[in-house]
């Protein structure tokens, strides 16, 4: 993975430095609340609804172990023992003290990490698909580019204050793990007449207008990537609107201005900026290319070492649900699910951080992703160390066996901890997952993408969830909005909306109605949630949600 | 002279642990709802929100936050200000832990 430079340790150690005196500066009074506010959040500081929260980067969804150690001991010494990874592949801390937050980030520092641009209407944290460089159906591994683009984004002074936020995903792979189609940007490597590109994806996202990105370029030949994406988001810088922040993320101004206009400006500014790259962005691009070589991996599984995946029942669910064929052959890429049924997902405790650490030191080449799924992986398993992986998994309590199930949920902080959601996310969640553990139905219901946001801001990518569910407020209490047939997959697809919300004691019981009903409506096992939706429509679905108005029809 | 009646507290985040708190008449602030000032005068309201904004090196986003009075103290009255005053539902946390 890619180590610090010089120049970066430099960068990252400076901004410490200027944070704590900041901070100083705040607690003795010489800086207001309001002067102290953007700081704060340039280095990824908030102040939610109990305390404040520390948003940190994982560029790309990669640590290693020394970093997830560091993790576990922040969480530790700092905040209450846990931490909570998200679907931008962060992770947060939840419990941080103002005046602890600058040891935090020495402490980040240290193991080459920052929260620089994870708040702010800037660059964010560039997000890959989180089986890069390990996945058997990629072109090649994305996250070169990604750093390529975390160094050029960081710190970029034309893009410090941009309309809004802008976000960055890059995926490797033609099936999409990334939700390329709902960021700000989605770069899709392709290749034409034997040369590597991207096809460039703009103007996606979820939130309170959800768009499905449109291709601005299907292709961009990798040396021109760089200007190109400096066109893209310097036109975006001009055009986007100020006036009204809901309308000021590049998805409305690619509807307003529409993907032609859009694409006319691009291409004149790409033709203006192209010949101030000299090179230098390539030359890096290679430098970089070097920190992403894979391990030196062991020699394929010996014969005989698949019969180890029969041991028992157990184990045998968990290889069924938790393991993806790697490019190399004798080795697997291991999810790790976060979302034990009454577990909140996504959080980690420092034990967990430890064993994960340990567990990728000692048969994981070292290496660690987060997933937007809100999991974690090893990418570079042996065949032959599935076994011991397991055991090493179940006594951490990270053995959950629901990678792809419906308890294996997205969902987003909520009103638990988020100062701008308007419902809770988390219980909704905890209370779905514990019922169809009961039920032992998740098996047989099969794949299904179930998420869940706490507001309209759609942290939780409820729209492109087969299920989503959507917490408001409605005449002073909490209510659900399920939308059905969403897809975050190569050919993405928001969801419909279904009809009323659902009270905070009606939403589980809307989920068995709905779930129940579609094991009916299927055609056979083989037909998923979302191909049955897909088949029949909305409306045997939502005659399940709402068995009233059919009786009253 | 206000004829609409009120029940308020004021409440911010402690700017040093972020802490939810609650302004106690006159000047001090607990971590309690239950020990806050309940204020039933708009131009009170108004004069303890100011405070609380003057007290900047000590709060921050302080806001007046209805409640109903209750015989062990005021309740929120709008479910996210119940969360601000309990903490958590997932882990006890927070106010849970006092």
């Amino acid at each position: 993975m890619y180590q610090y430079s010089n120049f970066d340790h430099e960068f990252v150690a400076q901004r410490v430095a200027q944070f704590r005196a900041q901070v100083a500066r705040r607690l003795d009074g010489s800086l207001s609340e309001e002067e102290f506010k953007p700081l704060r959040l340039m280095n990824g500081l908030y102040l939610q609804l109990h305390a404040y929260m520390l948003r940190v980067a994982i560029p790309y969804g990669t640590l290693n172990s020394r970093q997830m150690d560091q993790l576990a001991m922040i969480v530790e010494r700092w905040d209450k023992g846990y931490g909570h990874f998200t679907t931008r592949q962060n992770i947060q801390f939840n419990w941080p003290k103002l005046e602890d937050v600058p040891d935090i980030l020495q402490a980040l520092a240290d193991v080459e990490m920052h929260a620089i641009q994870t708040s702010g209407n800037t660059i964010r944290n560039v997000t890959a698909d989180h089986f890069a460089g390990a996945a058997a159906d990629e072109i090649a591994d994305p996250r070169p580019v990604a750093e390529l683009i975390r160094q050029w984004s960081t710190d970029h002074p034309e893009f410090q204050f941009l309309p809004r936020k802008f976000k960055i995903a890059v995926t490797g792979s033609p099936h999409d793990r990334a939700v390329t189609q709902a960021h700000d940007i989605g770069l899709r490597m392709t290749e034409q007449n034997g040369s590597r590109g991207f096809e460039v994806i703009v103007g996606g996202g979820l939130g309170r207008t959800p768009m499905i990105g449109k291709t601005l370029s299907p292709f961009v030949p990798l040396e021109d990537l760089l200007p190109y994406l400096e066109a893209v988001v310097s036109t975006y810088n001009l055009l986007g609107r100020r006036d009204n922040k809901y309308k000021a993320r590049i998805k409305i101004t690619t509807h307003e201005h529409g993907i032609d206009e859009i694409k006319q400006r691009v291409d004149a500014q790409f033709a203006k900026i192209k010949p101030m790259f000299s090179g230098a962005d390539l030359q890096l691009l290679k430098d970089i290319e070097r920190h992403f070589e894979p391990p030196k991996l062991k020699p394929a599984a010996p014969a005989g070492a698949a019969q180890t995946v029969a041991q028992t029942p157990a184990f045998r669910a968990w290889h069924d649900t938790n393991i993806t064929a790697h490019k190399v052959p004798g080795y697997a890429i291991v999810s790790v699910s976060l979302k034990k049924p009454g577990a909140t997902p996504g959080d980690a405790t420092a034990a967990q951080m430890r064993a994960l650490a340990q567990i990728a030191r000692n048969f994981g080449h070292d290496a660690l992703r987060i997933s937007h799924e809100q999991n974690v992986i090893l990418p570079y398993v042996h065949l032959a160390d599935l076994p011991q992986v397991y055991q090493a998994l179940r006594q951490a309590d990270l053995a959950t066996a629901n990678i792809g199930l419906i308890s294996d949920i997205i969902a987003c902080p909520g009103m638990d901890y988020c100062a701008l959601a308007t419902a809770r996310s988390i219980p909704v969640a905890q209370q779905i997952a514990t019922h169809f553990e009961a039920l032992t139905l998740e098996h047989d219901i099969g794949p299904l993408k179930l998420k869940i946001s706490g507001c309209i801001n759609a942290c939780g990518h409820h729209h492109v969830g087969h299920i989503g569910i959507l917490g408001l407020e409605k005449a002073g209490v909490e209510s659900y909005q399920i939308t059905l047939g969403g897809d975050a997959g190569a050919e993405a697809e928001i969801g419909t909306r279904a009809g009323p919300g659902f009270g905070a004691d009606e939403i589980v019981p809307a989920i068995e109605r709905l779930i129940l009903g579609y094991l009916h409506l299927r055609a056979d096992e083989t037909e998923s949630f979302l191909e049955a939706y897909r088949r029949l429509g909305l409306a045997p679905f939502k005659a399940l949600l709402y068995p009233q108005e059919k009786k009253a029809a | 002279m206000s004829v609409t009646p009120i029940s308020k507290v004021v409440t911010a985040n402690d700017l040093r642990s972020g802490e939810v708190i609650y302004l106690r008449f006159p000047h001090d602030w607990t971590l309690e709802l239950s020990k806050a000032s309940v204020i039933t005068d708009v131009d009170l309201a108004q004069a303890g929100l100011a405070y609380a904004q003057g007290q900047s090196n000590v709060v921050v986003g302080a806001y007046l936050s209805d409640v109903v009075a209750e015989a062990d103290g005021p309740k929120a009255s709008h479910f996210r200000d119940t969360f601000r005053s309990t903490g958590p539902s997932n882990y006890r946390h927070g106010k849970q832990e006092i």
